[in-house]
């Protein structure tokens, strides 16, 4: 049974490992100094406990071990001072602890010089990203996805449509609420390029589980040359199918919640689909995007995201196919 | 003993029934929930026959019923037709109806539209969603008792909360005898 036991932890140490050499989404490899201080804050707290309860341990064996001894009035003095003397050293290493705490986390929501700034909107199970300018001109909506420049402080303003969100991307910071009625605020900065998955991390609804992001850090230049992107209209259809596509789209239920920048479409119920094929997945991190994966989602949403708010549209096989086709064709 | 733990077993099992959630009608389901068959004035008519065969689904489940509600504010219900109450559209609340007040009038109002600025959601709302909303509308008089009601609003109320007990109960109730 016991060698049983032993032979299955040495399955388990090494497949937990396997995960380890992954940045993707990981609060002990930061990318960031917001995470960077988070992270040195948690091993200086596992390292501390973990001296106090060998320490605690070790004499707890001592006293287990050593011969009994009868009771005389100087061990009882003596018991007294090292029963004071471990109160005062709890009580400094606990106040230590919460100074050290204060110190990592009093810098998080500060205001730095000239941030870029997101407004994050939580739906139910989706995320609306809003990046504000002072030009109107400048400011877009997309969706399910965050472009931050390297080196630059952003500011995301969080809040929420329906219910209690949070936003939590761990490489780069710590959780924050997203609030319906309230505006809280988050400041991240990336310091190395790369693509980080953040996640929803308050409870939802059904789809909790299911409503992610992924926030790709990289250097100014890209960022320009996407947010240029971003905010042209959608492109015009190259072929036959696409314009069959987009024209089903425009006339039909879709258009209803969804927006498509240079079109009829105006919805606002569900995410901006401007620009979806430029991104890397859809449906808030479910599937990569690719037109097989925009179709599976159209053809049946609730199959693939059991109650969320996208109904299954009934559509003819050559509709489902000119409509994906347009989609995919959206960079 | 024994025989009265696995008879408390038993009966504690009874409670565990849960409102079923339908997230969806298969696709020949939502084509057959579209064959309302309505009277020449296309006021009143027959329900589809799948509709009694599901057991009237939009009527008496609450999910049902608060996707409705959902659709009411997100498809611009409010604009005319306030929280029920009425603006520059009829309200929906007061007992009195132009084109009827049954299933089938209110679904052909919302797919046809009606005139004098009614617009037709036929090409913007799926066959389940007018549905959905059908049974939403009708609840929100609480003419009849019923079993099923959507969640609060968030904001403040401006009528009774539909979760409440039929708002004309007080009148219709008749003595026993």
């Amino acid at each position: 049974m016991i060698r049983r036991f032993w032979r299955r932890m040495a399955w388990i140490v090494p497949l937990a490992c396997s995960a380890c050499g992954e940045t993707f989404q990981s609060a002990l490899q930061p990318a960031g100094p917001h995470a960077a201080s988070l992270a040195r804050l948690i091993w200086s707290f596992t390292a501390i406990c973990g001296v106090i309860w060998l320490l605690v341990m070790l004499v707890l064996l001592f006293a287990l071990w050593r011969r009994h001894r009868p009771a005389e009035a100087r061990h009882e003095r003596r018991a007294t001072a090292i029963i004071g003397a471990a109160v005062a050293a709890t009580v400094l290493i606990i106040t230590g602890l919460t100074l050290m705490s204060y110190a990592a986390t009093r810098g998080l929501s500060d205001d730095a010089p000239d941030p870029v700034v997101i407004r994050v909107r939580g739906y139910q199970w989706w995320w609306e990203v809003t990046y504000a300018d002072r030009r109107p001109e400048r400011t877009f909506v997309t969706a399910n996805e965050i472009h931050i420049p390297l080196h630059r402080p952003v500011r995301l303003e969080l809040t929420a449509a329906d219910v209690i969100h949070s936003f939590w991307v761990p490489n780069l910071a710590g959780k924050q609420d997203l609030i319906p009625g309230r505006n809280n605020t988050l400041t991240i900065v990336a310091d190395a390029p790369g693509t980080y998955r953040a996640q929803c991390a308050e409870f939802c609804g059904l789809q909790h589980a299911h409503m992610a992001l992924p926030v790709i850090a990289e250097d100014a230049a890209a960022f320009d040359t996407w947010r240029q992107a971003q905010l042209a209209e959608a492109p015009a259809p190259v072929t036959a199918e696409q314009a069959a596509g987009r024209d089903f789209f425009t006339a039909g239920p879709c258009s209803a919640c969804h927006t498509v920048r240079g079109t009829s479409a105006a919805g606002r119920l569900g995410p901006d689909l401007t620009h979806v094929a430029s991104r890397q997945t859809i449906a808030a991190g479910q599937l990569p995007t690719t037109r097989g994966s925009l179709a599976a989602w159209i053809a049946d949403p609730q199959t693939i995201k059991p109650g969320n708010n996208m109904p299954l549209v009934p559509m003819t096989p050559d509709q489902l196919q000119s409509v994906s086709a347009w989609l995919a064709s959206l960079r | 003993m024994i025989e009265r733990c696995v008879l408390f077993a038993v009966l504690s099992l009874t409670a565990c029934k849960r409102e079923m959630r339908d997230l969806r009608s298969d696709p020949p389901e939502a084509a057959a929930l579209d064959q309302v068959r309505p009277m020449e004035n296309r006021i009143g008519g027959a329900a589809p026959r799948i509709m009694y065969a599901l057991g009237q689904p939009y009527e008496g489940n609450a999910y049902q019923l608060n996707q409705g509600k959902r659709l009411y504010d997100w498809f611009g219900c409010k604009g005319c037709h306030a929280q029920g109450g009425g603006v520059i559209g009829p309200a929906l609340m007061d007992g009195w109806w132009r084109y009827g007040s049954d299933p089938v009038s209110i679904y052909l109002s919302l797919r046809d539209g009606r005139p004098n600025g009614m617009p037709a959601f036929g090409q913007r709302m799926t066959t389940d969603q007018m549905w959905q909303l059908t049974g939403y509308i009708r609840s929100l008089g609480s003419y009849r008792p019923s079993t099923a009601a959507p969640s609060r609003n968030d904001e403040m109320q401006a009528r009774p909360a539909e979760n409440r007990g039929p708002a004309a109960a007080a009148l219709i109730a008749r003595p026993s005898r």
